[in-house]
């Protein structure tokens, strides 16, 4: 009797076990969560027994999520830090990139406004508030509504990065919460200016070419369109071969993660 | 035998008694530790940058080289949010509460009353969804006519009343014989002065073009909508309290409906309104999701800093903003300042609540109850 009752329990264990090791969790960028989220769907339609949960919680809040060993997989639009590598290491986790697929940053205004072009430059002195109005570029007669990412996403960072060099954002800017946001703002809005991710221009917004250059898949992969980026996924440590985490990482090399990355508007890595 | 169980009795008692006093100061007590770990988190900030620039300037730039952490801008946004809140909720909540309570009949007060309620139902994101989505657009397009049918609905009202009020006391200085035609002159010509007033004001915000639509005026008005029902609620309830004695008394003085309500039953119940009143400040305050999406998010005080059409931060929204990326681990200061903020919003909601405690206390002393 006691026997059985100890078997029984021994299987359940071996069962809970079992629904744990194929349960990943993923946490991180807004604008890796789409790819995320669209691999997790095939992936889970393919393995019936692997269970996968995707947050958008910002790409800060994603490493602090691997660094705290609450998901398997931190999803980032900016490269981990080196404090974040820090207190990564310090919490005994190993912090691995897999550079999942690449993105441009369009910038954006609204349909009707005629400026199709604009230099990094000219848009760095939008942003610090030195050009306030679309006639200093070429524009009608209105003022700026400069609209910008939190400080919070991996979007904002990559912008004060390649955009920005080093100088401080107009304190007259607004701030919005998503790429969604960016996009519903600078639609209903005639005067202004705002930038997301390649996946998120539609008809309703107009992409700008910088530097004379148009953002699309062909000129981030050559490199040519200057505001880009890669997306990353962090593993901790790379994962075990053959393991769900590893099947799923390594999805965007294989040509349906390709087709996936390219449906969703971001640039695949892979050219099949 | 009889003394244990008199003896067990008296225990099972004091089992119970302190049972029920743990769980009660349970809830005492989390309001302390909530003090205290704020606090704890909040005071590292001040003794690395120190009061002067968190509170006296306004460059908020917390991820710059090096950083700046001047909160003046985003204390005042939220500042003049919740003034501006406080104006579209009070006279709308106190009108609507002394017509639910002494103005309709019972029976359509019982429908009204609940919906009113269901407003405060509405989670807080589907406000802030409507705000981005609906009415900032709807201020770019039409801010104009909006801004001018807000001003008539505001003070149509309110200079009506005043030109009847001073016309009514200007009358009554002239002899009876003059009185009825004095006061129809006075009447005809205050109305059309304010009547031309209003048509100047509204042609004057009707050419307004307003740039961008997620701005303070925008979170004003969906906080007041949102502080509404506590104002209504509250205040209704102040209204009824002062119950039926009071009310006939004042009619057997042969007082008009309506100088029953302004001079017995609205001051009779004064210390509830402002209850309400606060409670409706702390609701707006407070309130971070409609914040975040609509106001802009710009921390500056605009120019001039009356000028509700410009955006604004608040001190909530920069909280929920900031937090995510601000850990231990990116720069301390940067983490800490979000407390010390919400150690400033606590240490203001607290102060008003002790008001408020105050002046109900006050006011039962005056009534002698």
């Amino acid at each position: 009797m006691k026997k059985a009752v100890m078997s029984a329990a021994l299987m359940t264990a071996v069962a809970f076990t079992g629904v744990a090791e194929d349960k990943i969790v993923i946490d991180g960028s807004t604008t890796v969560g789409p790819i995320a989220k669209a691999f997790a769907e095939y992936f889970m339609a393919a393995h019936p027994g692997v269970n996968i949960t995707v947050s958008e919680s910002g790409s800060g809040n994603g490493a602090k999520s691997l660094i705290n060993g609450v998901c398997d997989i931190a999803d980032m639009s900016r490269p981990m830090k080196n404090s974040e590598f820090k207190a990564a290491i310090d919490n005994g986790i190993q912090p691995v990139a897999h550079a999942v697929a690449l993105d441009g940053l369009p910038i954006l205004v609204h349909p009707k406004n005629p400026v199709q072009e604009l230099t990094i430059e000219q848009i760095r002195s939008i942003y610090t508030g030195v050009i306030t109005n679309w006639k200093e570029v070429g524009g009608p007669d209105m003022e700026i509504v400069v609209i910008t990412r939190d400080t919070n996403s991996g979007t904002y960072e990559t912008f004060e990065g390649l955009v920005m060099n080093k100088q401080k954002i107009t304190e007259k800017a607004e701030y919005v919460g998503s790429n969604g946001a960016v996009r519903q703002r600078v639609q209903s809005t005639p005067a202004a200016i705002g930038y997301a991710g390649l996946g998120f221009v539609d008809k309703t917004v107009k992409a700008l070419r910088v530097n004379g250059i148009y953002p699309s898949a062909a000129t981030v992969r050559t490199g040519e369109y200057p505001i880009a980026r890669p997306l990353f996924m962090y593993t901790n440590g790379y994962p075990e071969l053959g393991s769900a985490v590893y099947q799923f990482v390594t999805l965007y090399l294989s040509e349906d993660g390709q087709e996936i990355i390219d449906e969703i508007g971001f640039i695949p890595v892979t050219s099949y | 035998m009889s003394a244990n169980t008199s003896r067990l009795k008296r225990f099972g008692a004091l089992l119970g008694q302190s049972l029920l006093f743990l769980v009660t100061s349970l809830s005492t007590l989390t309001v302390f530790f909530i003090f205290y770990f704020i606090a704890r988190d909040a005071v590292p900030f001040f003794k690395l940058e120190g009061f002067r620039e968190f509170f006296t300037s306004s460059s908020w730039y917390p991820t710059g080289h090096p950083a700046e952490f001047g909160a003046r801008a985003i204390f005042f946004g939220t500042g003049i949010v919740t003034l501006g809140a406080v104006v579209v909720a009070v006279p709308l909540g106190v009108s609507a509460a002394v017509c639910l309570s002494d103005v309709l009949p019972f029976n359509v007060r019982q429908v009204v009353k609940p919906v009113i309620e269901i407003l405060a139902a509405i989670p807080s994101v589907a406000y802030g969804f409507f705000a981005l989505v609906v009415f900032a657009p709807l201020l770019q397009n039409k801010g104009g006519a909006v801004l001018a049918i807000g001003a008539w609905l505001i003070l149509a009202p309110v200079l009506a009343l005043l030109v009847v009020v001073v016309s009514d006391l200007t009358a009554d200085r002239f002899s009876d014989l003059m009185r009825h035609k004095v006061r129809w002159i006075l009447i005809l010509l205050l109305g059309g002065a304010a009547l031309a007033g209003m048509i100047a004001l509204g042609r004057h915000l009707n050419s307004i073009e307003i740039i961008s639509g997620a701005n303070a005026l925008n979170v004003a008005v969906i906080l007041g909508i949102m502080a509404l029902p506590t104002v209504v609620s509250v205040s209704e309830d102040a209204l009824q309290a002062t119950g039926r004695e009071l009310r006939e008394g004042s009619y057997a003085l042969g007082a008009t409906r309506a100088e029953t309500i302004l001079k017995t039953v609205i001051p009779a119940s004064i210390s509830g309104i402002l209850a309400a009143v606060i409670l409706g400040i702390m609701r707006a305050i407070g309130e971070t999701m409609v914040v975040w999406m609509a106001s802009g998010n710009a921390a500056r005080i605009p120019e001039p800093w009356y000028n509700m059409l410009e955006p604004v931060r608040t001190l909530t929204a920069t909280i929920a903003g900031d937090m995510g990326e601000a850990d231990h681990v990116t720069g301390s200061a940067r983490f800490h300042v979000l407390f010390a903020m919400a150690l400033c919003l606590l240490a203001f909601s607290f102060i008003m609540n002790l008001v408020s405690e105050g002046i109900v206390r006050h006011s039962r002393k005056k009534l002698g109850k």
